[in-house]
């Protein structure tokens, strides 16, 4: 099987992309871009789902690795590969494509052939993040992500979309840029060591041992850039801006994926490369991350605006994903990943309901709602299915989730543990009360009394979400099987090495003058 | 070995500029010559002559001494001269230039750019200088009839003269201290006396310094730099921004790279303050721009703070770094003013930011052309300007100046703003009256296409121009 199956993972959706830069946009083309988008999204999706068969789940290495040279003068490898972390963040990614594209079906008639593109553009560099194990390859892709997002937020967003794709652009590029610093340093210092080779390859990083006064800045040039994008309390800002403003389809993109990169960036670099900083530094990123529960929970209570609503729900909830990182053990660990993949389910559902209302009445306002129920009651239906799977009802995604992080939480600090676990009665606060005034109680504007429940369509679009919910909470191990070797070698290679550390007689980690 | 060959690009340029002065001396008025093509001509044959040369190695005529440095820069200017003869024609039938004094003023300057990036003696590296900067004073003032044009002609020319004088001055101070303005013989005298640097030495290195602080608009000297481009045509503003950098950069490596590399500890401190200056201010300063072509220049000074970071940072990387990031800037920045340029019309300039409100609903090809250029100016993958901006950094880390790199990532986020403030304008708002924008000539559309892909090949493809980038370094130091 020597078929390349993650860079045809990248290069499919820029062929898509290319492939429709030679249609013309015009009105009576419409339904042929949207299928070319839809054909190339869907297939780029079996070729994940194809990935997971093909994964052998009992394997801790990085599977599928391809590996050529790129720019031999800066050692640098276009070499890619897949582990346990990132085999189901493709999947996902795969997922939320094609049923973003699906559902701007109606919504976005504006420049839609340009609209295709930049999703598809995005699709690709998404996937090009999470294959890539060198560095510099890591950082094209991740900084590549930002132009396409800029463009859907910027361009079919709502009324401060400009405000908002700015903001959106400069605090990524202002966290990350310190880690394209970082990740010379680290090359610099491989090059410094026995082999005195000038590298960006993950694999060999991993392996180095970097003194530890580097470590302290290099992992907080990491943190910061990845605490950006997750987003962690107080880096947040950007998040309900970005979110309110964003076309659903892009919502559902940046909640779904572009988040998890951070929380991703995380576990695949900062705490395997910097481990004893990581180590350091833990209780001080659950602080955030419990602050960031608790905070983003009680801001979402007083939102109006059901879309910023759940756009603080997400802060909230990746406070719970960053917990589960820093508390560094199985359960913690495997939560976080398997929460990652809950979230951008749950809240990319979320999303899409919001979205579909918004089609319908055009206002997101809370109070503009009131006693669906009896208008739209499949669309109800399905709303609450994700409300409860976003609540993490025992029996849907989110339980497992949320529940593995507390348990890991809970050994390695009872404190946090308990903090966090505020975060979850107050998410079924908010997210409840939302739910009971816009679906329940009398029809108090003429104007909601006849809305049109779910087209065959937005079945399309949300059917599956509700099933993977479903399928999620029953079957949880189905999805954290193979999370689970990979997960264990990391936290192996973490503790490991600072424990390595801390017998040779360096006990006190302390910042470095 | 004394052989003609080393000087047979520049003659091919000289030759071609001769021919375009006789050219419009016997036109007829209102006659279409192609004297044009006549200039491609004239660079075709300094391109081939500079392969061969390439090939053969290092050939030396005199001072002037065709090795791949000087090469790699004399490359750099072909393109920069290539591309800046095809989105001239435009703005000459607009304009009512007259065609042979631009195109002729146009190969002298770059004749005496290739001068400056070969000669390794000071006196014709300053010969070089006045070549250019004549025929660019002239050029920035082109439109004659055009107030602002001679405002910043004068400005340009005046400030100018001044720093041709300090350069000078510099020249004859290490003349009288060495007795000799040949770079390896100041290097190696240099050297014998660096154990500490008289105050003689500091002056003349100082001298020097601030001529080329001028050419490459560093801060503080970078004063008539949005005047100047803001006056010229938006061709001769590509063209001078890029070719003027070019030629100006390849000197300063050799001068103090070479010659007075042993008071490296005297100078740096200097160089270190003075990019960081350029680069701040540089960004800081675009920010608040209106008019695109001023917002450019000040994003040309902040593009020479990150040169002269690499150059500081002068390790075989930084050197190299140097030459890759000359050639991205010119093929990128001669692309953004040459859409500025198509855009320009005869009675409205287009060259506010809010003239390009709307540009992506009427003219999305242009549009699409300079968000290329943009984003690889504030240097976004998988464009040129990240790569050029990565090899910069990974210099600038590896020698220990990571304050200055820290200085540079951040007001390369400032820039991005600015250069998103264009992307905003042109993509997400709509204005009720587009700017009216004639018919764009075929050459520079062509012009523009190849600005483009070669931002992308270098982007995605460097290895092979990264590994003559370093070649050519590695003949000379």
């Amino acid at each position: 099987m020597n078929f390349p199956i993650l860079t045809s993972l990248i290069a499919l959706p820029i062929a898509g992309a290319v492939l429709l830069l030679f249609t013309r946009d015009e009105e009576r083309n419409e339904p042929l871009i949207r299928n070319i988008a839809l054909i190339v999204s869907v297939l780029v999706f079996a070729e994940t789902l194809l990935l997971w068969t093909r994964f052998n789940p009992a394997s801790a290495d990085f599977q599928f690795v391809e590996r050529h040279a790129w720019i031999p003068a800066f050692g640098i490898d276009y070499f890619v590969g897949v582990d346990g972390i990132s085999l189901l963040l493709l999947v996902l990614t795969g997922f939320l494509t094609p049923i973003a594209l699906l559902s701007s079906w109606e919504s976005v008639h504006k420049r839609l052939k340009m609209f295709c593109v930049f999703i598809l553009l995005l699709e690709s560099a998404m996937m090009g993040v999470f294959v890539s194990l060198d560095l510099f390859l890591f950082y094209v892709f991740w900084d590549a992500m930002l132009v396409p997002m800029y463009f859907l937020i910027g361009i079919w967003g709502y009324d401060r979309r400009i405000y908002a794709a700015v903001k959106f652009i400069l605090y990524t590029m202002a966290g990350s840029v310190l880690m394209l610093l970082a990740i010379l340093g680290l090359a610099y210092l491989h090059s410094q060591g026995t082999t005195g080779e000038y590298t960006f390859d993950l694999l060999k990083l991993y392996a180095m041992d970097v003194p530890r006064s580097q470590q302290f800045w290099f992992f907080l040039a990491f943190a910061l850039a990845f605490a950006i994008k997750v987003p962690l309390f107080p880096f947040h800002t950007w998040l309900p801006d970005a979110h309110v403003e964003a076309p659903t389809a892009g919502s559902v993109i940046l909640a779904g994926v572009l988040l998890k990169m951070g929380t991703y960036g995380l576990v695949r670099f900062a705490f395997p490369l910097f481990p004893e900083a990581a180590s350091f530094f833990a209780p001080y990123l659950a602080g955030l991350a419990v602050i960031g529960i608790i905070y983003g929970a009680l801001v979402a209570m007083v939102q109006p605006d059901m879309k910023k609503l759940v756009a603080y729900s997400s802060v909230s909830h990746l406070g719970f994903v960053v917990l589960g990182i820093a508390a560094m053990n199985t359960q913690g660990v495997q939560g976080a990943v398997y929460q990652m993949l809950n979230h951008g389910v749950s809240t990319g559902g979320l999303f899409l309901i919001v979205g579909m209302l918004s089609d319908r009445r055009h206002t997101r306002l809370i109070s503009e709602y009131g006693g669906l129920k009896n208008v739209v009651p499949r669309l109800v239906a399905v709303f609450f299915l994700i409300t409860l799977s976003s609540i993490g009802l025992p029996g849907l995604n989110g339980f497992v989730g949320e529940f593995l992080i507390l348990l890991g939480a809970f050994r390695w600090d009872p404190r946090l543990a308990a903090l966090a676990a505020t975060g979850v009665i107050l998410s079924a606060t908010y997210m409840l009360w939302m739910f009971q005034r816009v679906n329940y109680g009398p029809v108090t504007d003429e104007k909601n009394a006849k809305l049109p429940d779910l087209q065959p369509r937005e079945w399309l679009v949300i059917a599956p979400i509700v099933a993977i919910a479903i399928l999620m909470g029953i079957f949880p191990n189905l999805f954290l099987k193979p999370i689970e070797p990979s997960v264990n070698r990391l936290i192996g290679q973490v503790s490991q090495r600072s424990s390595q550390r801390l017998q040779a007689g360096n006990s006190e980690l302390r910042i470095p003058n | 070995m004394s052989s003609f060959n080393a000087i047979v690009p520049m003659s091919c340029v000289t030759a071609a500029a001769i021919a375009a002065m006789i050219a419009e001396a016997f036109r007829a008025p209102g006659e279409r010559m192609p004297i044009g093509p006549l200039g491609a001509i004239g660079l075709a044959g300094a391109a081939i002559s500079s392969v061969l040369l390439w090939k053969d190695g290092a050939s030396s005529f005199g001072v002037v001494v065709a090795d791949k440095f000087g090469l790699f820069v004399t490359f750099i200017l072909i393109i920069v001269g290539v591309l800046s003869l095809a989105i001239s024609e435009p703005t000459i039938d607009r304009e009512r230039l007259p065609r042979g004094e631009y195109y002729a003023l146009m190969l002298f300057a770059l004749a005496g750019m290739m001068l400056m990036a070969t000669a390794t003696d000071l006196l014709i590296i300053f010969l070089a200088l006045e070549v250019l900067s004549l025929a660019v004073y002239v050029l920035t003032g082109i439109r004659r009839d055009h107030a602002l044009a001679s405002e910043g002609a004068l400005k340009y020319f005046l400030l100018g003269a001044f720093s041709s004088a300090f350069f000078l001055y510099g020249i004859a101070f290490t003349y009288g201290l060495t007795g000799s303005t040949r770079l390896d013989r100041i290097g190696s005298l240099m050297a014998a006396q660096a154990m500490a640097p008289t105050p003689m030495q500091l002056l003349a290195v100082g001298l020097l310094l601030v001529g080329f602080a001028f050419k490459v608009s560093a801060v503080p000297f970078h004063m008539w730099t949005p005047d100047a481009y803001e006056a010229a045509p938006p061709a001769i503003t590509g063209f001078m921004s890029t070719g003027v950098k070019a030629a100006a950069f390849a000197a300063f490596v050799r001068v103090f790279l070479a010659a007075f590399e042993p008071l490296r500890p005297s100078w740096s401190p200097i160089l270190w303050i003075v990019a960081a200056a350029t680069m701040i201010v540089g960004t800081v300063v675009g920010v608040s721009q209106s008019s695109v072509k001023r917002m450019l220049a000040y994003s040309s000074i902040a593009h020479g703070g990150y040169l002269l970071l690499a150059l500081l940072a002068a390790n075989d990387v930084g050197k190299a770094a140097v030459l890759f990031y000359l050639l991205t800037y010119a093929v990128t920045n001669i692309g953004a003013f040459g859409v500025i340029s198509v855009l320009e019309n005869t009675d409205q300039p287009n060259d506010r930011v809010r003239d390009y409100a709307g540009l992506w609903y009427t003219h999305p090809a242009l549009a699409a052309l300079m968000t290329i250029f943009l984003l690889s100016l504030g240097g976004f993958p998988p464009m040129a300007g990240f790569i050029a901006k990565w090899y910069v950094f990974s210099a600038a880390v590896k020698r220990g100046y990571t304050g200055l790199a820290i200085i540079g990532v951040l007001t390369s986020v400032v820039s991005v703003f600015f250069y998103l403030r264009i992307i905003v304008m042109m993509y997400m708002t709509t204005t009720d009256t587009p700017a009216r924008v004639p018919p764009i000539p075929r050459m520079a559309g062509l012009a523009l296409i190849v600005s483009a892909i070669l931002v992308f090949y270098l982007g995605i493809l460097p290895t092979r121009v990264l590994d003559w980038a370093a070649a050519s370094i590695a003949t000379i130091f």
